[in-house]
C-alpha cells in the first residue's frame, strides 16, 4: 500500500469538500474492493475520504411508499432488517448472499453500486426493483446509473447518499455463485410491480442488464413456462476459466426461471 | 495407569493453545534489530535479464541492502538441490539444471526470484523494490506439460535438451506386452492429474540470523523437517559447518508437503543476515504463496488395462508425462517415480505392470510432493481405469474389484512393481463400505432422484498407499540422498515428569497428543506429566521430519524403542531397590514387580532413584534419558475403500455430494478422533482436487491465472458432506506399534471416488478434474441434449 492522506468527515458536505480538494481522492466506503486494490498497489490515490463517520448515510427507512437505504448501510444490516425482510424479502435475501459475514458487516450498498463490479449482486437489485440512486446533488434512476464495466453515471466528485426501492408485489433473486469467489457468475432479479415485470441480470455481462423479451412474456403470464423458450444470446457475455459465455447465457435462463418459480 | 491409553479418543492437548490464539507461529517471532526482506519476482514466464539497475532502490528510505544474483554468485552461494537422483532407463542420472536462489541471467517462471531488498520495514522494502529497473528480453515459454516434449517447444535449460529431465521405467515390459497380446478385453484411458497449489493456512516465512561472536547461524523456518533443511543449507547451499547452524520450526500452520523443501527465501535470508549483520525476516504474502510454493500433481497419462473373459486383470501399462516446473524442487524426482509407479498394483493381483514416466520442465513453479505425493496419481488412474473397465464389461464395479483383490492368504505379497505388501484385508473394507453406504439401496435412491429431475451416481475407490517412509537401504538403492529413519528421545526428570523429543514435526498432525498418549501407555506416566518437544535442531536429536504419513509408524516406533530402553534400565534400578535379581523383575504399565510377589516400584520411584542415586547399582549410569533411532524394515500399506454418492443438477451442472463413506485400514490406531480428523482433512483436499481446485497458467503469457482465492477454488465447509468414517484393522507386521499412517489417505482415495460417481450419474466414461459445473453441464448436454436444453 502506498501512502495517502486519510480523511474522516462527519457530513456529506465535508466529504464532498475533501474530495474536491484532493489531487486524486477516492471515497472509502466499506473498502471491500478498494483496500485489496491498495494492498496490491494497483491504485495509489492521494487521499482517502472515509464515509464511516457520517451518521446520515447509515440506516433504513420506510417512508413515502419507498424503502430507502443509506449508502453506508452494510449488507448485514439490510439482510437483518425487519422492514426489508417484510416488504422486499428478495432484497434481504440478496444481501444475505453477498460474500461472507466479514464482507457483509463491512461492505456497503453505496460502495457496491458505485464500483459497478460486473459480478456484484446489488446492481441486479437496483435495476430489477427499479430503484433510484440519491447522490449529494441529484437523483438517478437505476436504469441510467450503471453505465458499463466499473462505470457509473456518477461524476468525479459525486457521492451516493442513499438508494430508494419501490415496494414490489413480488420479487425474487436467483444466484449461481462463482465456485471460487462466490460472486455472482449469474444473478437474476425478477420483480413484478404495478403489472409490469422487470428482469435484471448481473454477473453474466460487463454490466447489469435487463431482458425485455422475458419481461414482456412475464407481464402477460407470470410463470416459468412463459420464458422457457426464450433463448439468451451469448454475444458479449463474460467468459473466463469458471464459465464460458454460452454457459452463462444458459444459466441466465435457468436462474430467471428459478426466480419466477420462487415468486410463486 | 489403569485405563488403556491406546485407542482412546483423548482431546488434543495442543488445542488450548491454538484455539485461544496462543500458538507461536513464525511471523509471531521478531528478533532484536531485525530487518525485512522483500523479493522482487519475475513478472515474465521466461526472459533473459539483460541488466538490473538497483541504484535508486539502494538509496531509497530505510533500505539496508539490495542483492541480486550477481551477489549470490560472488559469494559462491550454492544452488538449491534435488535430493533424489533418479536413474533413467538408459542408466543416466536425471538432468539437474542449476537452480540459483536468485536468478543469474534468466528467469524461468512467473514468481522466479530476481532480487531481494532488505529494509527497516516491509513497506520500505516493497517501495524500494518498485525502483529496481530490470531490462528483460522476453523468451517464448511453455507452461503446458503435455506439450513440453514437442519438437518445436521453447527450451528451458541448455543442459536438459527437449525439456526432458528423465525418461524412466519400471516393470517387465515384455511380460506386459505378452499379456496384452492374449487379452480378452483392453480398456484404455487418457487422463490428467490436475496441478494443485497447496495453500497451507500459514504462508511460508523465514528469519535468518547470524551471531558474529560464535560465527553461527539461526534459521527460523516454516519447515516440516528442520534437520533436513539444516543439512541442505549447510552441506549444499551455504557451505556452513552443520554445528554452526540452528534451524527452528515453531508452530507451523499446515504444510501438506509444501514445507518439506528448501526454498530460495530461507537461503537468501540466512545468507543475507551475515551480510547486513542483522536478523532478516521474510513472510510470504498470500499471492507469493500461490506463485512460489511448490505445486503438486501435474501428470498427463495414458493407461491401458488388459483383462481376461472373467474380468481378471492380466496387465496394466501406464505412460505418464510428469511436470517438474521450471526447476527441480528438493524431492521432485521421486514423486512421479518411486512414490507413483511402485503403487500401480493398487489392491489388485495384476500380474504384469509396466510404467514409463517422462519428467519435463515447463515455465511454471516447481512441482513436488503434495499430500499423497505420487500415490494419489497412481490411485486415481487405477481406480478410474478399473471403473471404466467395469462399465465396458458390464460388471458391477464392486464385483470387478472383488474379483481382482489380493487375497488375505497371499500376504506378504510381492507386486510386479517392486513393493512387498506386508498385510491387508481389502474385501473386509469393501464389504464394510458397501454396507455403510447402503450400496444395495442405490438403485431405489437413483429412481427417486430421477423423479425429481436429478441425476444420481455412485463411485468407489479402493486405494492403497505406501507410507511409513522409508527403509533407508531401499530408498538409498533407488537414489535417495538421505536415510529415512527417525529419532526419539525420552527424558525423565527427577520428579517423574517426561519430555519427549522427536524428529517428527507436527504442523497439524496432533503429535503432541498422540505421542504423549503412546508413551503414557508404555511408561505409565499420566499425559499431563508429558511434554512433546519438536522442531528445534538445538533441542531434538537429528530427525528426518514429517511427510509421507510417517510420523507414528516411524517416529512413534523410535519413541517405542526409546521406551524399551527406559524400561530395560528401569528394571535394573528396580531390581536393586527391591534387592531382587533383574531377571525376576516384571514390567507392566509403569510398575516394576518382583515376579510372583507384591513387591513393586513405580516408574516415578525408579526415575527419582536414577537422578538421586543414593542407593543405586554400582555399575549403572545415573539418569533416565534414552534415545533411539528407528529405521523401518518396509513401507506400511494403509488401504481402504471410499464410496461417494452424488446428485447432479442437469440444469446447472452443479454436483451435490449427498453421501461419503470412508473405510480405512490404518493398522493400530492410537487416537481414533485424531485419525478421523486426518481422514476428514484428507477427503476435503481430495474433493477439492476433484471438484474445485485447479492451477491454471495462461498458455500464451505464462501468467498464473489462478493466483488468488478469487480464481483458485478452495473447498469450503458447505462444499462438503458429513463423512461417515469406518475402520478395519490389520496391524502392520513390522513396526512395534502396528500402525500404518493416516495423513494422506483421504486425499488419495477421494478424487477417483468422486469422479466415478459423477461420471456414473451422467453416464459417461471420463471427465477431467476438476468437475466444474460448466464441464458437467457440457457433458450432460452432449450425452442427453434434451435434459440439458431444459
Amino acid at each position: 500500500m502506498h501512502n495517502f492522506e486519510y480523511h474522516r468527515p462527519t457530513s456529506v458536505a465535508d466529504a464532498v469538500q475533501s474530495l474536491k480538494g484532493a489531487e486524486d481522492g477516492k471515497i472509502l466506503a466499506g473498502g471491500m474492493t478498494l483496500i485489496p486494490t491498495l494492498k496490491q498497489r494497483l491504485a495509489a490515490p492521494s487521499d482517502l475520504i472515509d464515509l464511516g463517520a457520517i451518521a446520515e448515510l447509515k440506516g433504513i427507512k420506510d417512508e413515502g411508499g419507498m424503502i430507502t437505504i443509506g449508502a453506508a448501510t452494510p449488507h448485514a444490516m439490510v439482510a437483518e432488517s425487519e422492514v426489508v425482510r417484510r416488504v422486499i424479502p428478495a432484497l434481504a435475501d440478496l444481501a444475505e448472499g453477498i460474500g461472507d459475514p466479514q464482507v457483509r458487516n463491512r461492505g456497503t450498498i453505496g460502495g457496491s453500486i458505485a464500483n459497478s463490479d460486473p459480478a456484484a449482486d446489488y446492481p441486479a437489485a437496483l435495476v430489477g426493483l427499479d430503484a433510484t440512486v440519491q447522490t449529494d446533488r441529484r437523483r438517478i434512476k437505476a436504469d441510467d446509473f450503471f453505465k458499463g464495466l466499473f462505470e457509473t453515471a456518477l461524476e468525479e466528485d459525486e457521492i451516493v447518499t442513499a438508494v430508494s426501492f419501490p415496494k414490489p408485489e413480488k420479487a425474487c433473486y436467483a444466484k449461481f455463485p462463482n465456485p471460487a469467489s462466490r460472486y455472482a457468475m449469474v444473478g437474476v432479479m425478477v420483480a413484478r410491480a404495478g403489472g409490469a415485470v422487470r428482469v435484471a441480470v448481473t454477473g453474466a455481462g460487463p454490466c447489469v442488464f435487463r431482458l425485455p423479451e422475458m419481461e414482456q412474456a412475464l407481464s402477460g403470464n407470470f410463470s416459468p413456462d412463459a420464458i422457457k423458450g426464450i433463448e439468451i444470446s451469448a454475444d458479449g457475455l463474460n467468459s473466463d476459466i469458471h464459465g464460458s459465455a454460452a454457459y452463462r447465457a444458459h444459466l441466465v435462463s435457468v436462474m430467471a426461471r428459478r426466480a419466477v418459480t420462487d415468486c410463486a | 495407569m489403569a485405563e488403556d491409553m491406546i485407542g482412546a479418543s483423548i482431546r488434543r492437548t495442543e488445542d488450548f493453545r491454538f484455539l485461544t490464539g496462543q500458538g507461536h507461529y513464525l511471523d509471531d517471532i521478531n528478533r532484536p534489530n531485525q530487518v525485512h526482506a522483500y523479493f522482487l519476482r519475475s513478472p515474465h514466464a521466461h526472459a533473459k535479464i539483460r541488466s538490473i539497475d538497483t541504484a535508486a532502490a539502494q538509496s531509497a528510505p530505510g533500505v539496508v541492502a539490495v542483492f541480486t544474483g550477481a551477489d549470490i554468485a560472488a559469494d559462491k552461494v550454492g544452488g538449491l538441490i534435488c535430493g533424489w537422483v533418479v536413474t533413467d532407463r538408459h542408466g543416466q542420472p536425471h538432468k539437474a539444471p542449476p537452480h540459483p536462489p536468485l536468478a543469474q541471467d534468466t528467469v524461468r517462471y512467473v514468481g522466479d526470484h530476481v532480487a531481494v531488498v532488505i529494509a527497516e520495514s516491509v513497506a520500505q522494502a516493497r517501495d524500494a523494490a518498485e525502483l529496481i529497473e530490470v531490462d528483460y528480453e522476453m523468451l517464448p515459454a511453455v507452461v503446458d506439460t503435455a506439450k513440453a516434449l514437442d519438437p518445436d517447444t521453447p527450451q528451458l535449460h541448455a543442459d536438459a535438451p527437449g525439456n526432458l529431465c528423465f525418461d524412466w521405467e519400471l516393470g517387465d515390459k515384455a511380460a506386459v506386452d505378452a499379456a496384452f497380446a492374449k487379452a480378452h478385453h483392453v480398456t484404455r484411458l487418457d487422463l490428467v492429474n490436475n496441478r494443485l497449489i497447496p495453500n497451507a493456512m500459514e504462508p511460508r516465512a523465514a528469519i535468518g540470523e547470524y551471531d558474529g561472536g560464535a560465527d553461527s547461524y539461526t534459521c527460523y523456518s516454516t519447515s516440516q523437517n528442520p534437520h533436513l533443511l539444516r543439512l541442505i543449507l549447510c552441506a549444499f547451499v551455504l557451505g556452513v559447518p552443520e554445528h554452526k547452524m540452528r534451524v527452528v520450526a515453531p508452530d507451523v500452520g499446515g504444510g501438506f508437503g509444501s514445507k518439506i523443501f528448501c526454498y530460495a527465501e530461507e537461503v537468501v535470508c540466512t545468507w543475507a543476515a551475515k551480510k547486513v549483520k542483522r536478523p532478516v525476516k521474510w513472510t510470504a504474502e498470500r499471492g507469493e504463496s500461490f506463485l512460489s510454493d511448490a505445486h503438486g500433481r501435474d501428470h498427463v497419462t495414458h493407461a491401458e488395462l488388459a483383462m481376461d473373459e472373467s474380468g481378471k486383470f492380466l496387465a496394466l501399462k501406464v505412460d505418464t508425462i510428469a511436470g517438474m516446473g521450471a526447476y527441480l524442487s528438493t524431492f521432485a524426482t521421486c514423486v512421479p517415480t518411486y512414490l507413483h509407479a511402485t503403487l500401480l498394483a493398487g489392491q489388485y493381483a495384476t500380474p504384469a505392470i509396466h510404467a514409463n514416466v517422462k519428467a519435463v520442465f515447463t515455465n511454471t513453479a516447481p512441482v513436488d510432493a503434495y499430500r499423497g505425493a505420487g500415490r494419489p496419481e497412481a490411485t486415481y488412474l487405477i481406480e478410474r481405469i478399473v471403473e471404466c473397465a467395469a462399465r465396458e464389461l458390464r460388471i458391477d464395479p464392486a464385483e470387478l474389484r472383488r474379483r481382482n483383490f489380493i487375497r488375505p492368504d497371499q500376504f506378504p505379497y510381492q507386486t510386479p512393481v517392486a513393493l512387498v505388501y506386508d498385510t491387508g484385508d481389502y474385501e473386509a473394507a469393501l464389504d464394510e463400505a458397501l454396507k455403510m453406504a447402503d450400496y444395495a439401496g442405490f438403485a431405489a435412491r437413483k429412481a427417486e432422484s430421477t423423479k425429481h429431475g436429478k441425476l444420481r451416481g455412485i463411485g468407489l475407490s479402493a486405494y492403497i498407499e505406501a507410507c511409513g517412509i522409508a527403509p533407508s537401504a531401499v530408498v538409498g538403492s533407488l537414489g535417495a540422498g538421505v536415510g529415512l529413519w527417525e529419532s526419539g528421545q525420552i527424558r525423565f526428570s527427577p520428579t517423574g515428569t517426561v519430555s519427549i523429543f522427536t524428529g517428527s514435526h507436527s504442523h497439524g498432525q496432533s503429535h503432541e497428543t498422540t505421542f504423549a498418549q503412546l508413551i503414557s501407555d508404555a511408561l505409565g506416566v499420566p499425559m499431563e506429566k508429558i511434554d512433546v518437544v519438536h522442531g528445534d535442531t538445538d533441542r531434538i536429536p537429528f530427525g528426518m521430519g514429517t511427510y509421507g504419513s510417517r510420523s507414528l509408524a516411524v517416529g512413534g516406533s523410535a519413541l517405542m524403542r526409546a521406551a524399551d530402553k527406559i524400561i530395560e534400565k528401569g528394571k535394573k534400578i528396580a531390581a536393586h531397590l527391591m534387592e531382587a535379581s533383574v531377571g525376576d523383575i516384571e514390567y507392566s504399565k509403569g510398575t516394576f514387580r518382583v515376579a510372583g510377589t507384591d513387591r513393586t516400584k513405580s516408574m516415578a520411584e525408579v526415575a527419582f532413584a536414577a537422578y538421586v542415586p543414593h542407593n543405586y547399582p554400582a555399575d549403572l549410569e545415573p539418569g533416565l534419558d534414552e534415545t533411539a533411532f528407528y529405521d523401518p524394515a518396509n513401507f506400511t500399506y494403509p488401504a481402504g475403500v471410499h464410496i461417494a454418492e452424488v446428485e447432479v443438477d442437469p440444469d446447472t451442472g452443479l454436483v451435490d455430494i449427498v453421501n461419503w463413506v470412508a473405510v480405512d485400514d490404518f493398522g493400530k490406531v492410537i487416537n481414533p478422533m485424531v485419525v478421523e480428523g486426518q481422514v476428514h482433512g484428507g477427503i476435503a483436499q481430495g474433493i477439492g482436487q476433484a471438484l474445485l481446485e485447479n492451477c491454471v497458467y495462461d498458455k500464451e503469457s505464462g501468467q498464473l491465472v489462478t493466483g488468488s482465492y478469487m480464481d483458485y477454488c478452495m473447498p469450503r465447509a458447505d462444499d462438503l458432506p458429513s463423512f461417515k468414517v469406518g475402520m478395519t484393522e490389520t496391524p502392520c507386521t513390522h513396526n512395534p506399534i502396528g500402525a500404518k499412517g493416516c495423513g494422506e489417505a483421504g486425499a488419495i482415495a477421494a478424487p477417483p471416488a468422486l469422479i466415478n460417481a459423477i461420471t456414473d450419474a451422467i453416464g459417461i466414461m471420463h471427465m477431467e478434474m476438476p468437475a466444474t459445473p460448466e464441464k458437467v453441464w457440457q457433458a450432460i448436454r452432449q450425452t442427453r441434449p434434451a435434459a440439458a436444453a431444459e
